[in-house]
């Protein structure tokens, strides 16, 4: 067996282990949305027999969940971890398959931007208790993985002339981890947008699991930490830029050219920018905020697939034989 | 310019709440609901007002997002003409219409320039002030200590035994940190009528010096492209190995140049190209691999010198770029006309069609001594397949290199001084040669072989099949200044979204008689009892979400709470 097959039996082997955290992530946001609603309703009774029948105020308290009930998540947390060193090795051996950095086609940029997606949300979480992103976080990798192992695969090979610099190594790796982590703050951001619903009672949200919005964080902290990635993702994103800039001066002898993969990256540019001063700007922070992420990374998504796949320009690095 | 609020600086911005991150903290003048006085003056100061708000850089922004995107979905006259007309023939309504309003060159259309130009111009107007307002911020002293410090979210109290002035050293100390030179923040001691001393701390300043860099660093951009526009120049030439070229307008096959371009200010450099190598892949998919062109640079004054251009690896010559941008073959070919007199001789580039390098090309014969000028056209395969259904190349390397040409005679059309496609024969004055059952008559030709041309018009010699490069020469003196205006917005951001911002208060006051169980008087060296009890509340404040701000405040209690040991610990 080549280097190349085992790296995709790894990459086949992390989605496996992804998609089995992902089963118990779900599993544990199920039992936190129960007690969550055993309690409340145990509240409520207790409100009503002492105010005698007055309307029963819902709490909506962090739900502390006994340790013991949440061992799916111990297991979530597991798999999950393993997956990532799958995933890592993998990732290793494509590199080692083609003879270059493992990042440069759709299939590669998926493996690496997942790799960075699971990877800031396992730190994250041994730094903050954020395991709730898990659902969403592996949820998007598992459905990425499974896309790049489906329809985007190309054998590992090395690379045409116009990819043959270092340049490759810095602006496609600063895009790939700036992807990843706009992929979690736009985790962090939904979830800051559901429970700000929830919140004002929105009818929609009514059904008693939701009310596992209330053990999570405060939509504050949630803008707050999503602000966090999402600056560090700015930042990555703006060098991402120059740095293409810098290479299509090399290779190409322009350094803008508003191709198509230019256009998007600037309006990804623009999009984040736009959050950024909307965050600052009266009336426009918190939730209004929330949607330019939502904006943000649609535009991070399309950039990656739409741009690759549906119009052509220079970027045509897909690898994916066309017709 | 009044258009601004107070900026992020003044004090008047950091709301006692600290929870709501908002520079221009008050109403904003966009939400006054009350109008402008009408009058020509008073419009402009409404609309000047608008422009630099927030509210409208925010829509400015999102609108840029939005009228970029055409020009990613529709074909764009720059960079793809073909597309452009393709568009058009296909659906000449819309694409009339879409043509007229500037859709097929969205980045030089009157809307999408208007979109930015106003968004700069908003941007300017918004930064000036502010970099007025933070030059004072910078001279200024830390602001005044709130009357009541334990209205903000982040603050507490402790009592200590130690003298009032021992703990303002000891908040200063630690806010200053270990470098003098260098310090952490900014801090001012002060007095109170009530005898109170407090000491008001800042930190953070680099974050709005960084953010105006930022904003600075796009103009910069922004007017550096727009100074290479005027003043770069740009020239295509296709060169065959062998030959060589100099650095003259007339000498290119396509130049092009910004209106403060001036044409003697080329260098006459001539560049030869040595030999020109490609390797791809052995399967049949024959993927490139490898381009390189191997050059002699002749530059005025000095030695001739011998340099390889690769497609990541552009020459540079006297601050020019000369990048490689393609490839072919250029066959050697000698025609003779009816006469048997050489009529052409030279190499024609034949431009690649396909990966295999199947390539279309012209030969066009004007100076025919007699009888009518010749044209013809035809393919070059260098690794022909020749089967029922066709000829093909597969493979792009001329291992079986094959001319398959048909030939035409009449006027070529070159004397009406109107500039001709050498990659395009016209037609309309010329016949075909054809067959007797009327398909045109195509013959091919081997490398060193020599064919007589269909009705007597003369024979073919192919000579040899050198290879050609395209060479694209590029010179914009603003790169530099792009890159280094681009390199400040890099570092003005990561600072002004990076660099926490916060304000500290401590006020440190001696306890009313009893108030601790404590006597009030002020005596020191009476013993523990008869000690003065120092109460000290402190507040941290920060701009925008800062997690880190808790622990600054707990810093500086610590160092009061020391305090208290070390007098412990003294005897006496
Ligand atoms: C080309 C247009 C612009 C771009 C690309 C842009 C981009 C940015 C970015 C990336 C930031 C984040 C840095 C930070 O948060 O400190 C920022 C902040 C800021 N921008 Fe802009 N900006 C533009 C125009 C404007 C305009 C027109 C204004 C004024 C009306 C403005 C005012 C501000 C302010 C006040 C901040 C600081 C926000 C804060 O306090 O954190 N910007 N800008």
């Amino acid at each position: 067996m080549s280097l190349g097959e085992l790296s995709t039996i790894l990459v086949w082997g992390a989605t496996t282990a992804y998609a089995v955290a992902l089963v118990a992530f779900a599993t544990d946001l199920a039992r936190l949305a129960d007690h969550a609603a055993a309690s409340a309703r145990q509240r409520g009774a207790e409100l009503a027999s002492t105010a005698g029948g007055s309307t029963a105020v819902l709490e909506r308290t962090d739900a502390a969940v006994a340790p013991e009930r949440r061992r799916a998540v111990g297991i979530a947390m597991s798999t999950a971890t393993l997956g990532l060193l799958l995933h890592v090795v993998g990732t290793v051996l494509r590199g080692l398959a083609a003879g270059r950095v493992p990042w440069a086609n759709m299939y590669e940029f998926t493996l690496v931007g997942t790799l960075v997606a699971v990877a800031t949300f396992l730190a994250l979480c041994r730094w903050r208790d954020l395991r709730f992103l898990g659902t969403i976080v592996l949820g998007l990798s598992v459905l990425a993985l499974g896309l790049a192992l489906a329809a985007f695969y190309v054998p590992a090979d090395a690379v045409e002339p116009a990819l043959q610099s270092y340049w490759l190594v810095i602006h496609v790796s600063i895009a790939t981890i700036a992807t990843g982590l706009f992929t979690v703050s736009f985790a962090l951001s939904s979830l800051q947008l559901l429970k700000d619903s929830w919140e004002q009672a929105s009818p929609r949200l009514h059904h008693p699991r939701w009310q596992v919005l209330g053990s999570l964080p405060s939509t504050r902290d949630l803008e707050a930490i999503s602000f966090r990635i999402n600056a560090v993702g700015f930042v990555l994103w703006t060098f991402t830029v120059m740095a293409g800039a810098i290479w299509a001066e090399h290779a190409w002898g322009r350094y803008w050219g508003w191709d198509p993969k230019e256009v998007w990256s600037f309006v990804v540019w623009v999009v984040y920018a736009a959050y950024l001063h909307a965050r600052t700007t009266r009336g426009w922070s918190g939730r209004r905020a929330a949607w330019f992420v939502l904006v943000g990374y649609a535009t991070v998504l399309f950039n990656f697939t739409g741009v690759n796949l549906l119009l052509n320009g220079k970027h045509s690095y897909d690898g994916i034989p066309e017709g | 310019m009044a258009g601004r609020e107070a900026g992020p600086a003044s004090s008047a911005t950091y709301r006692p709440e600290g929870l709501v991150d908002d520079p221009y903290g008050g109403p904003t003048t966009a939400e006054q609901p009350t109008l402008p006085r009408l009058g020509a003056r008073g419009t402009l100061r409404w609309v000047w007002r608008q422009l630099t708000s927030m509210r409208v850089a925010l829509m400015l922004l999102m609108l840029l997002a939005v009228v970029a995107v055409p020009g990613s979905v529709l074909p764009q006259r720059p960079q793809d003409p073909a597309g452009v007309a393709r568009y058009i023939a296909e659906s000449p309504t819309l694409g009339t219409w879409l043509d007229r309003l500037g859709f097929f060159d969205v980045y030089a259309s009157a809307w999408f320039s208007a979109v930015y130009l106003l968004l700069f111009v908003s941007l300017v107007g918004c930064i000036l002030p502010r970099l007025r307002v933070h030059v004072r911020a910078l001279r200024a002293r830390p602001p005044r200590t709130p009357r009541r410090l334990d209205r903000f979210p982040v603050h507490d109290e402790l009592v200590t035994t130690a003298t009032p002035a021992e703990v303002a050293a000891a908040v200063r100390r630690t806010l200053v940190g270990p470098v003098r030179a260098l310090p952490r923040f900014r801090t001012h001691a002060g007095t109170e009528p009530s005898g109170a001393l407090t000491v008001a701390a800042e930190r953070g300043y680099l974050r709005e010096s960084g953010n105006i860099l930022f904003h600075l660093a796009l103009v910069g951009i922004l007017v550096s492209v727009a100074t290479g526009q005027l003043l770069h120049h740009r020239g295509q030439v296709i060169l065959v190995e062998g030959r060589t070229f100099a650095n003259t307008v007339t000498d290119y096959d396509t130049f092009e140049a910004g209106t403060a371009f001036d044409a003697s200010s080329l260098t006459p450099f001539t560049l030869t190209l040595d030999e020109f190598t490609a390797e791809f892949t052995a399967d049949a998919d024959a993927k490139p691999r490898d381009f390189a062109a191997d050059v002699t640079v002749a530059e005025p004054g000095r030695e001739p010198r011998d340099a390889t251009i690769k497609v990541n690896h552009p020459l540079s010559v006297d601050g020019s770029k000369i990048y490689l941008q393609g490839n072919g073959y250029a066959p050697d070919v000698v025609v003779r006309d009816a006469a048997g007199e050489i009529a052409f001789a030279g190499a024609v580039p034949f431009l690649p069609e396909d990966p295999q390098y199947r390539s279309r090309g012209v030969i066009k014969v004007p100076d025919v001594s007699t009888g009518e000028q010749i044209g013809i056209v035809g393919y070059l395969l260098p690794t022909a397949l020749v089967t029922a259904d066709g000829a093909r190349s597969v493979y792009p390397q001329p291992d079986n290199p094959l001319l398959v040409l048909t030939v035409w005679s009449g006027d070529l059309g070159l004397d009406e001084g109107v500039p001709q496609n050498v990659y395009e024969l016209d037609t309309a004055r010329m016949t075909q040669a054809v067959e007797d059952d009327g398909t045109a008559t195509t013959f091919f030709v081997e490398a060193g072989q020599t064919v007589e041309l269909p009705d007597g018009l003369g024979s073919l010699t192919w000579d040899g099949l050198p290879r050609f490069v395209a060479l694209d020469l590029r010179h914009d003196p603003a790169l530099t200044w792009i890159l280094v205006f681009a390199v400040a917005a890099l570092v003005g951001l990561a600072i002004s979204l990076f660099t926490p911002r916060r304000r500290l208060w401590v006020r440190v006051g001696v306890a009313p008689a009893g108030a601790h169980g404590a006597p009030g008087d002020d005596a020191p060296g009476d013993g523990d009892t008869a000690r003065a009890r120092t109460v000290v509340a402190g507040a941290a404040l920060a701009r925008g979400d800062d997690m880190g701000l808790d622990g600054e405040l707990a810093r500086v209690m610590d160092a009061i709470r020391a305090l208290d040991g070390r007098r412990d610990d003294e005897p006496g």
